[in-house]
Order: structure tokens, then sequence, then C-alpha cells
């Protein structure tokens, strides 16, 4: 089994589910140029993210090269304990990643 | 009465031993750690660990918000992954190094017999050429992502670093002096930020006081949004004073390296550390 790139971390508090997720992406604007052969280095970044909580979306994101490389976003929504939380990316070179974690789950 | 004084005064002159030029590392240390006392009271010890986290608390609360779910959990990973795995010759760094626990808080070591100063990641750059494998980059990537899963490994224990023989007293002095003289174009020192405005800012930032900073290496900082060793701050640091840096593992910053551990003697190793 492929590592994933995703690093998800949720705890329920007061009725809210508290998402955190720590993804592992290059996020090249580019812009960038290689420093020896002078070259563009691809633009390689997310373009869509979405969080599921039990299927249903509670967070969307549409992101470009302006977001850094290894990303990290936090969030709240209102859930229950019970909840399976499913982060996808999906960058422009068509690339994606998913990973569910029930609430609490290491 | 006054010949008697004079007479007494000249004596115990006399019989007291002539004074070396330089203070030992353990008279440097306390005197250090009485200006910080003074000079930025109501903090223990082992808070200046925190750098200007234990100083500013805004920045402290976002620091610790940040370390909940820390930036360098990806580097670990790494670096434990490049730990276990076996060199082609089937040994692994494990078998250089022992039980990983107890390898972070050995460094930096004055050896005698090389009269050479040893840091963890030229041990690491040593296990590596020793088993027939490409050494790394000292700066940053595998390096610092080793580095790193060591230092996390070595939480919680002690810096212990006390110059003691005249080598030893040797380097750390080279490193006394390199970290008081003034360079670059900006002619500052490394005390002048961390010592004498130490809690101060230059610009946006706060400057951390020196005592305690080779506590929390390797370190994420967002500003290079990767992992970096000492050494690499090191450089950036000159840099920063546009002086041309020295190159990483070079015996300057070596020496560097070990009058900062000898300041930090006895300071709990907190690696690696997340800054801005």
């Amino acid at each position: 089994m492929a590592k994933s790139t995703i690093k998800l971390r949720t705890k329920e508090k007061k009725g809210k589910i508290q998402v955190k997720a720590l993804i592992t992406h290059p996020m090249e604007t580019g812009l960038r140029k290689n420093k020896k052969t002078g070259e563009k280095i691809p633009a390689q970044y997310i373009t869509d993210l979405v969080v599921t909580a039990n299927d249903k979306p509670v967070m969307t994101a549409e992101w470009s090269g302006s977001v850094s490389k290894n990303p990290f976003i936090s969030f709240k929504y209102a859930g229950s304990k019970s909840d399976s939380v499913t982060l996808t990316w999906k960058d422009n070179t068509g690339k994606s990643d998913s990973l569910t974690k029930k609430i609490g789950e290491k | 009465m006054k010949k008697l004084i004079t007479t007494v005064a000249l004596f115990a002159l006399a019989l007291t031993p002539i004074v070396s030029a330089q203070a030992t590392p353990s008279e440097d240390k306390a005197a250090l750690r009485d200006y910080f006392k003074k000079s930025l009271p109501g903090k223990n010890l082992d808070d200046f660990i925190n750098g200007v986290y234990a100083l500013d608390d805004d920045a402290r609360s976002q620091w610790e918000e940040i370390e909940e779910f820390p930036p360098y959990e990806i580097a670990l990973e790494k670096g434990a992954d490049l730990w276990d795995k076996k060199f082609k010759n089937g040994k692994s760094f494990e078998s250089c190094f022992g039980d990983i626990s107890k390898v972070r808080a050995k460094y930096p070591y004055h050896d005698e017999a090389k009269d050479t100063i040893v840091t963890l990641e030229g041990d690491i750059n040593k296990c590596l050429t020793d088993n027939g494998e490409k050494p790394f980059k000292w700066k940053k990537g595998n390096m610092a992502a080793v580095s790193a899963h060591i230092a996390y490994a070595g939480r919680g224990q002690k810096i212990h670093v006390q110059p003691k023989t005249e080598k030893a007293i040797a380097w750390y002095n080279k490193g006394k002096t390199f970290f008081y003289a003034k360079r670059g174009q900006l002619n500052l020192s490394c005390a002048d930020c961390h010592v004498y405005n130490a809690g101060r800012k230059a610009r946006g930032d706060l400057l951390s006081p020196m005592l305690g900073h080779p506590s929390h290496f390797p370190v994420f900082r967002s500003k290079w949004g990767s992992m970096g060793t000492l050494h690499r701050r090191y450089g950036g640091c000159n840099k920063n004073v546009r002086a041309k840096p020295f190159k990483a593992q070079s015996d300057e910053y070596k020496a560097l390296e070990y009058f900062q551990a000898a300041m930090a003697d006895g300071m709990e190793l907190n690696g690696p550390g997340a800054r801005k």
C-alpha cells in the first residue's frame, strides 16, 4: 500500500468537529526555474480539495499556486463523534489522493 | 597605619595568582545566565529552550497551536524511514549509533585524539561513508530529516557540554570569539542581536536570546518551508548581516556550535523545533 500524502486528524469538541490536515505536495507555481538548466519547473499544485463527513461535503476549496508547499488546513464543522471524515485532493496534473478517518482515529 | 595597610595590600596582591586572559566556560555560563536573568526577568532556565516563544505571549499561543500538528511531521517520517532503511551492506544507522534515544544528547563533543569537534550531522555522514553509502548534503533534505528523527527521539534529555581539557577549551574559545566578533557589511556580531538586544525587534521579528539556542535544532522554519540544520541557520544569519557565510560543518561553525552548546549545558533538548 503506497503511503498517503495526507495526514488527517479529527477531534470532537462540544458538538463541533475540529479537522486538521497536513498534505505532502510540492505546490509548484510553474514560475520557479531550475537553477542548473534555467528551465521553468512545471506547475503542479492542488486545484480542488473536498472534505466529506459521511459522504456529505463539509468543506470545499479551490486552490492555485499561491498556496505554499505541504499545505496545512484546519477548520471546524457541526458534526457528531461517529462521523467518518474523508479528505480528497486533486491537482492540475490529474493526480489525486484521498484519506478517510473516523473521528479521533490516529 | 597607612604604611601597614599599603604593605598588607601589596602582600595580598603578590599572593593573588595571575588571572588568565580568558574566563573559564563555567564562569562564562554563569555570567551569561545572570545577564539574561536581569535583562529578561521572570523566566526559568528551561523556558529559554523555546526562544522567542518564551518572550511573547501572542507568538507563543500561535506556536502552541502549530505544535498540535507540527509541520515537521513530514520530515520526521522521512527521517524514520531513512533511519530504518538498511544500507547496501546490510547495516543501518542503528549499527553506528545504537539506541536512538541516547544519540542526540551525545553531541556536540570534543574528540581529544583528533582534536576536532564532532557534530551529530558529522557522524551521520561518517556512518554513511563508513558503510559505503553516499554522504548526505549538510544543510537540508535527508540530513535534516535524519537529524530531526534523532532529535525527536532524544527529547527531554539534557545537553551535556563541559569543555575541560586545554584543547577543548581552545575550541570553545574559538567559538566564543566568533560569537562576539563583529562581521559583515552591517558590522554586527551574533551577540549584538542575541545577547545585547535579545527580546527586542529587528524589523518584524523578535530577537531570541542565545541561551539554549542549539536545543531545538534541527528546525522547521516556515521561511524555508522545510527542515534545516543548525549550520544552515548559521549561514543564513551570517548572510543577514551581509557577511560571507562559512561552509556547513566548517571549523568556524563547529566551534560556534560547541560554544553555544557549552552555554546551554544542562538545558533540556526539545528538537526538532518549529519556527517562523
